[in-house]
């Protein structure tokens, strides 16, 4: 039980601090708009008719899944921030496990994503993206494992990064390859071999892929869109969020407590 | 305090290397603390002081020895040491961007002595009364629902000794709390941590490079280079080490050599003479001068005196 509320306490701190960060929340909810709209419009308008299908509906998705990913995952910067703030002296010598520590930051980055792109539903509605309730009701869950995986990519990350500045260069180069491999603005059904590889490599082309599923499901693009099915999607998605979790925990408790 | 009483604090033989570092930061350190005690780990910086207070606190591995923290093993059952301590770390450990009571009630929560809540007012009646105390005793009753970085450096301690002592803890580990106050900073948190042992039979346990702040101590371990090099009471250390001696003068300085030489007395200099005290008293020597002196100074080893050549003698 001790650990339940600890948990909740150290997602709820996050939680908190980027309800106070106003700059990280306009930008988080304003940057997706100008994909969606703006990048999203002007591919509809030229190249949507010859694609067979709606391409703000592919933007869409693809930023969705992408920012639910990102959010989370560049959220574990905390980890590191909160060692260099010496913050995380509290957190380790409370008589807790170290795993609910870790724990708790990926449940409370996973619920600031949620918090800065859910929003971008309502924004796909205004663009009379085809919704129906019942998709809109289904992409709560799938993006909820988006960002925890997203969450736990973070984890596994940053166990290996030793400061807020090494992190803040190093992440791009682990993320952008990955807008490209995952398909969030481009589509990626037919690639040569080499970057099939990496594509099938890259955890957020499941996350973009499981929207996708839900998105265009009932459509007659579905086809044309997605990749795998949702089951095979959300077992890659488990099982990645399985390894990066266990793996990132305990690199970063090792390197904590093994110096 | 009996011979008989379990030390709430064993060190044995504690030695910690870190990785790729060509000597042990400590190497071999042993002692006890007694309950109820306020004990000093004085060095200076880099002798190993936060290394061994890292371990006591359960935050860092040893390379071998052994830590027993209130009948707990600090390696094998870290989870239950950390129960029974509080700590204030060298460099705040609060987060500045959330309030006063924020940082408490994040504390409360982890330590399990109130279940999680998201806001101040949902929490049990007790919490509530709790933090307007501690409010009160620090003075801050409308500012602990601030952020914590609108608070003065010597504030925030207090706030985190408050905090570190919430879950009511056998021993408050203080590592360097006063570096970077301010002297009235200081003086106040002194008067604070003074009132917090006059309530309770709290152990402390300080590390501190500040003499003045050790000298408070009912025993110090002086620790350079990973290594104990002495341990005991203020004026043990003292004593051991230094010694007293008068320094007189007169216009007839041979007749004073010969009245102090008399007395079997050790004496340095050609005058002003220099006379170690072996065990007499100064109002002895003094009575015993038969002749007007023209200087007459006592000279008393301060911590300060034992403590350079403490750590003189070990880095020659």
């Amino acid at each position: 039980m001790n650990e339940l509320s600890a948990v909740l306490t150290v997602a709820s701190r996050d939680v908190v601090k980027l309800l106070r960060d106003r700059v990280r929340l306009i930008f988080t909810v304003v940057g997706p708009f100008v994909f969606i709209a703006l990048m999203g419009g002007t591919l509809q308008g030229n190249l949507g008719r010859a694609a067979g299908f709606n391409f703000v509906t592919f933007i869409f998705t693809g930023v969705l899944g992408m920012s639910l990913f990102l959010n989370a995952s560049q959220g574990l910067i905390s980890l590191v921030q909160d060692r260099e703030n010496d913050f995380s002296q509290e957190m380790f010598v409370a008589p807790i496990s170290r795993y609910s520590i870790v724990f708790g930051k990926v449940l409370g980055e996973t619920f600031g994503a949620l918090l800065q792109s859910l929003p971008m539903i309502g924004l796909a509605l205004l663009l009379q993206v085809p919704l129906t309730f019942g998709q809109i009701l289904l992409l709560l869950p799938v993006s909820l494992a988006a960002a925890l995986v997203g969450g736990a990519f973070g984890v596994a990350s940053m166990s290996l990064l030793n400061s807020q500045r090494t992190a803040q260069q190093i992440f791009p180069f682990v993320t952008l390859p990955q807008f490209f491999l995952a398909g969030i603005f481009n589509p990626i059904k037919i690639l040569p071999w080499y970057l099939s590889v990496l594509s099938l490599a890259s955890p957020m082309r499941y996350v973009v892929d499981l929207e996708r599923n839900v998105a265009y499901a009932g459509q007659p693009a579905y086809a044309k869109v997605v990749l795998l099915n949702p089951l095979t999607n959300l077992l890659v998605i488990a099982a990645m969020f399985a390894a990066f979790l266990a793996i990132g925990t305990w690199l970063f408790v090792r390197r904590e407590t093994r110096r | 305090m009996t011979a008989a009483t379990t030390p709430v604090i064993e060190v044995c033989e504690l030695v910690k290397r870190y990785r790729k570092a060509a000597r042990n930061a400590v190497d071999g350190v042993s002692f006890a603390v007694q309950p109820g005690e306020f004990f000093s780990l004085l060095g200076p910086n880099g002798a190993g002081k936060t290394t061994t207070i890292s371990i006591l606190t359960t935050t860092l591995r040893p390379t071998s020895g052994s830590v027993r923290i209130a009948g707990h093993d600090g390696v094998g059952d870290p989870a239950a040491v950390r129960r029974q301590i509080g700590i204030i770390f060298q460099r705040p450990s609060v987060d500045p961007s959330l309030s006063g009571e924020e940082n408490v009630r994040f504390h409360a929560m982890l330590y399990g002595l109130f279940p999680y809540r998201p806001t101040y007012r949902m929490m049990p009646r007790a919490y509530r009364q709790q933090v307007e105390e501690l409010a009160a005793l620090l003075g801050i009753e409308q500012d602990i629902f601030k952020p914590v970085r609108t608070l003065s450096g010597g504030m925030t301690r207090k706030l985190e000794i408050i905090r570190g002592l919430m879950h009511r803890p056998q021993v408050l580990f203080l590592d360097e709390p006063t570096a970077g106050l301010d002297a009235a900073s200081r003086h106040n948190l002194w008067d604070h941590l003074r009132e917090v042992r006059r309530r309770g039979d709290t152990t402390v346990f300080l590390t501190t490079h500040y003499l003045e702040e050790a000298e408070q101590a009912d025993r110090i371990c002086i620790i350079d280079q990973g290594r104990v090099v002495s341990l005991g009471t203020p004026d043990e250390l003292k004593a051991d080490l230094l010694e007293e001696y008068l320094v007189l003068d007169a216009d007839d300085r041979g007749a004073l050599r010969r009245q102090l030489e008399a007395l079997d007395l050790r004496v340095a200099h050609t005058g002003p003479f220099q006379v170690t005290l072996n065990g007499h008293s100064a109002q002895d020597v003094i009575r015993a001068i038969d002749g007007p002196l023209t200087m007459l100074r006592t000279h008393s080893p301060s911590l300060e005196d034992a403590y350079l050549r403490i750590i003189g003698a070990t880095s020659e």
